[in-house]
Parts: C-alpha cells; sequence; structure tokens
C-alpha cells in the first residue's frame, strides 16, 4: 500500500496517532500506581498491591470503577459546559503530545513552532478547569475554579520567558532542533541545563504550579476548598479530569527532559542515543514530581501569587536579558545556532 | 537593595529546604513498611481485649451463668437483658432468656468484671460485622454458641490475667 498519499497517509496519521495515544496512556496507568506506591513509600506504607502482582493493575481497576459509575449532573449547572470542561481538559493534554519528538524523527508532527504550540495548549488548559468550575454552579468549584485561572495564567508568564532563553539559545522553535542543538562532544555537559541552570529550577517549580500539583494544588486544595473544582464531578467526567491532569504532569516532565536535559541525547559520549534516554529522564523527573508531592506542604494563596509575579517574573525576563546578551557575544553554551549554523 | 538578604534568597533559590527533605524523605523511603495486610496478617490483640462476648461453659458441660443479673445491673448501655427460672431437668436457676443488644454495647467489660462464674466474657473476636441490624441482636443460643466456639482462647486469657484480678 502506498502510504505516501491519499488514503494510505490519512491511515499512516491514524495509526501514528493511535500509537502515541494508547502508548501514553497505558504508560500513564502504570506512572499512575508509580505515583501512589512513592507517596506510601515516604510515608511508610505498603501502597495499591492487591490487584494483579504488586498490585500493578490497581490503575485498570480504578477505571473500570469509575466507568461503570453513575454520572452525576447537578440540576442547577450548565450542562453543555459542564461536559465539556473535562473533554476539553483530556483532549487537549492529549493533543500537546502530538509535537513531542521521541527520537531522531519520532515525532508525529514535525512542527516548526513546536514549543509554541505545546505553550499555546497548556495555556488553553486552564479553560477546562474554568469551564469545569464554573458550570459547575456552585460555591467551591467556582472559588476554585478561579484559583486555578490566575495560577495558571501567573506561572504561564514565566514558563514562557524560561522558553524564550531557550529559543535564543538554539535559534528555532522546533523541538527536535532544541534537542539537536544539545547534542555535543561532552554528553551530558553540552545539555542546556548547565548553561541555563537556574531556569531549570525555575521552570521545575513553574511546571508544578502550571499542573496545580501540591504544592500549589491550591485550585483543589481539600482543607479549604473539598476537591475544587471537581468538587460536582463523579465517574468519567471525573475521570477524564484526572488523566488530563496527570498526562499534563507527565508532559512537563518530559517538556523539562527536552528542554534542559537533551531529551533523547545519551548523557554519555560513549553511549548511543536513543528513546530509551526520554523515557528514563521523564521517570525521573516524575519520581521528583512525586517526591515533591509527598514531601511539600502547600502553599498559601499570597505566597503563590508573590513568587509568581515578584520572583519568577523578574528572574526569568532579567534571564532572558542576559542570555540574549550572552548568545550576542558568541559565549559557548548560549549561541548554539550560531554553531549549528541554522 | 541594601537591606536584600543574599543568603535566604540564595538558599529559597537553590531549593535548600526541598533537598533536606528530600534527603529525609529517601531515608524514609527505604525503611520496612509498617502496613499490615489485614485481612492475611493481623495485630496483635492484648489479652485484655473486649471484642465480642460469649456465654462460657464449665469443662463437663455445664453452663456457668446463674441468672444473678449483676451484669445486667451494671451495664451502663443497658444492652443485656435476662430473665430467670428453675430449670426443667433439676430446678436449678438458670437463665430462660439472656439478650445482649450488640449495637448497644458500649464494650466497657463492666459486665465480665462483675461476673462472679466468669460465665460472661469479651472475647478476643472482632470481625463479626453483619449485613443487617438484627443479626446483632444476640440472644442466649448465640452466645453459648460463641463461648463454644472462642472457650480455648478466652481461656487462655482469662489464665494469663489472673495475676492482676
Amino acid at each position: 500500500m502506498d502510504f505516501s498519499s491519499g488514503m494510505g497517509l490519512i491511515l499512516l496519521i491514524v495509526g501514528q496517532c493511535l500509537l502515541i495515544t494508547v502508548s501514553v496512556l497505558l504508560c500513564l496507568a502504570f506512572l499512575m500506581y508509580a505515583d501512589r506506591k512513592i507517596w506510601a513509600a515516604v510515608q511508610m506504607r505498603k501502597g495499591p498491591n492487591v490487584v494483579g502482582p504488586f498490585g500493578l493493575l490497581q490503575s485498570f481497576a480504578d477505571f473500570l470503577k469509575y466507568v461503570f459509575k453513575e454520572i452525576v449532573i447537578p440540576a442547577g449547572s450548565d450542562k453543555v459546559v459542564f461536559i465539556l470542561a473535562p473533554l476539553i481538559t483530556f483532549v487537549l493534554s492529549l493533543v500537546a503530545w502530538s509535537v513531542i519528538p521521541f527520537n531522531e524523527g519520532w515525532v508525529l508532527t514535525d512542527l516548526n513552532v513546536g514549543i509554541l504550540f505545546i505553550f499555546a495548549v497548556a495555556g488553553l488548559e486552564v479553560y477546562g478547569v474554568i469551564m469545569g468550575g464554573w458550570a459547575s454552579n456552585s460555591k467551591y468549584p467556582f472559588l476554585g475554579s478561579l484559583r486555578s485561572a490566575a495560577q495558571m495564567i501567573s506561572y504561564e508568564v514565566s514558563i514562557g520567558f524560561i522558553i524564550i532563553g531557550i529559543l535564543i539559545s538554539t535559534g528555532s522553535l522546533n523541538l527536535t532542533k532544541i534537542v539537536m542543538a544539545q547534542d555535543g562532544l561532552y554528553g551530558l555537559f553540552n545539555w542546556y541545563w548547565l548553561p541555563h541552570f537556574p531556569m531549570v529550577v525555575l521552570f521545575f517549580v513553574s511546571a508544578l504550579a502550571e499542573t496545580n500539583r501540591p504544592p500549589f494544588d491550591l485550585p483543589e486544595a481539600e482543607a479549604e476548598l473539598v476537591a475544587g473544582f471537581q468538587v460536582e464531578y463523579s465517574s468519567t467526567p471525573f475521570l477524564l479530569f484526572m488523566i488530563g491532569e496527570l498526562m499534563t504532569v507527565v508532559l512537563m516532565c518530559t517538556l523539562i527532559s527536552i528542554l534542559f536535559f537533551g531529551g533523547w541525547l545519551s548523557p554519555f559520549p560513549f553511549l548511543p542515543d536513543g528513546v530509551v534516554w526520554l523515557v528514563l529522564k521523564v521517570l525521573f523527573f516524575f519520581f521528583l514530581f512525586a517526591m515533591v508531592k509527598a514531601i511539600v506542604p502547600r502553599f498559601r494563596y499570597d505566597q503563590l501569587m508573590r513568587l509568581g509575579w515578584k520572583v519568577f517574573l523578574p528572574l526569568s525576563l532579567g534571564w532572558v536579558v542576559v542570555v540574549a546578551t550572552l548568545a550576542q557575544f558568541d559565549v559557548p553554551g548560549y549561541a548554539r545556532w550560531v554553531i549549528e549554523g541554522v | 537593595m541594601r537591606n536584600f538578604d543574599w543568603k535566604r534568597a540564595l538558599k529559597y533559590f537553590l531549593l535548600k529546604d526541598f533537598l533536606v527533605a528530600f534527603k529525609l524523605a529517601m531515608k524514609y523511603f527505604f525503611r520496612p513498611k509498617v502496613t499490615i495486610n489485614y485481612p492475611h496478617e493481623k495485630g496483635k490483640i492484648s489479652p485484655r481485649f473486649r471484642g465480642e462476648h460469649a456465654l462460657r461453659c464449665y469443662p463437663n458441660g455445664e453452663e456457668r451463668c446463674i441468672a444473678c443479673k449483676l451484669c445486667e445491673a451494671i451495664c451502663p448501655a443497658q444492652a443485656i437483658t435476662i430473665d430467670a427460672g428453675p430449670r426443667m431437668a433439676d430446678g436449678s436457676r438458670r437463665t430462660t432468656r439472656y439478650d445482649i443488644d450488640m449495637t448497644k454495647c458500649i464494650y466497657c467489660g463492666f459486665c465480665q468484671e462483675a461476673c462472679p462464674v466468669d460465665a460472661i466474657v469479651e472475647g478476643p473476636n472482632f470481625e463479626y460485622a453483619t449485613e443487617t441490624r438484627e443479626e446483632l441482636f444476640y440472644n442466649k443460643e448465640k452466645l453459648m454458641e460463641n463461648g463454644r466456639k472462642w472457650e480455648r482462647q478466652l481461656a487462655e486469657n482469662i489464665k494469663l490475667d489472673t495475676n492482676f484480678r
């Protein structure tokens, strides 16, 4: 069959989409399990260990439980928006994976504005939360969604500036090129984490805030808002919210790996590059995300806003200026595009 | 800018608190787990544990209870109801009815303390959840059956506790 045009091409693209979706969702099932095991271990508990060997199939049991439950739609809610909100969260978090390069050439859409696309999708994701909280027509969800809106917007600004620093160094918006620009003779010392070190910390913390993960899980703070914007949700819509959120977390882990830690590049020059490295890096950052959830107490809302606007924004903005200056004078590590000749 | 605490800023920026907490968390991460796999493993129970009630018998099969009604009198929740009368066979004083409402009982253990013949006791069993409320209204038959079922452990627990009574 001809896969270069017409029906064949469409089939090929659909196949690739399915491959990515299924593998990401499958990984997610086990990452959810890993997440719970990690919190359990830190608290000296055992965590899920009943379903399947070592409880490995726990996520699938949970999935079935969610799917078979009754969908409760509050009488006062805006029904269309109420159902639409989790769909938006889920679909958008899935869509962002289309531009992620898993290996050299292993990318569904080699978009030349890939990073911008991810940033746009991540920005849209806040709508799922806002719509969910607003459509529930109830107090706590509304408060939760308002918090979420302010929080995600605040941290998106600093994430944007951090990304600009990377872009100045690379000279391209293409994620594959960003990774390739980090290739070099010195393995892991060629990656962007070294020249852009301050921004790695900032990006990690901003990613936590962007994905509503603890210590920034104010939109769903159990202590005050029960579950925030998710209060009125049940069954499959709730499941979609959960999957969407976790998928964004994994996406952020992948993004850190790609932007600062060289994607699929091998950390040692004598070992071959490959998708294994990307997976290992993502797992490492996912582990950090899980540990943060286990050990860091929740921020107060004013602390969150102060950190976002008065610390992260000036720091990342200043860093853009610094990187731009260094790149202008061809300082090694800051002006990769000069070497690449792009 | 003169009053800016650079040291503190650096500490926060390099996530020093986070790193310290991370180290501590990793220490606990590899500690042995304290969870008990409940249905398969069970925690240790004191011989004085006050669980499900039982009416005991003497080794020759004679029931211990003499219908003195001390347990009924002392029960703070008034969960025990006793009727007494002479037994058909030998005319000795026995209970004709011995009911405990397990939904009322507060498991204070006064009944077993009041009992002069160690007839009513609270055993080590705590797994007797039922699907209906009615099943928790225990009668004499049920309590005697519990006594027969748990006798060995009940006797053992009373023996262990004798020095302290």
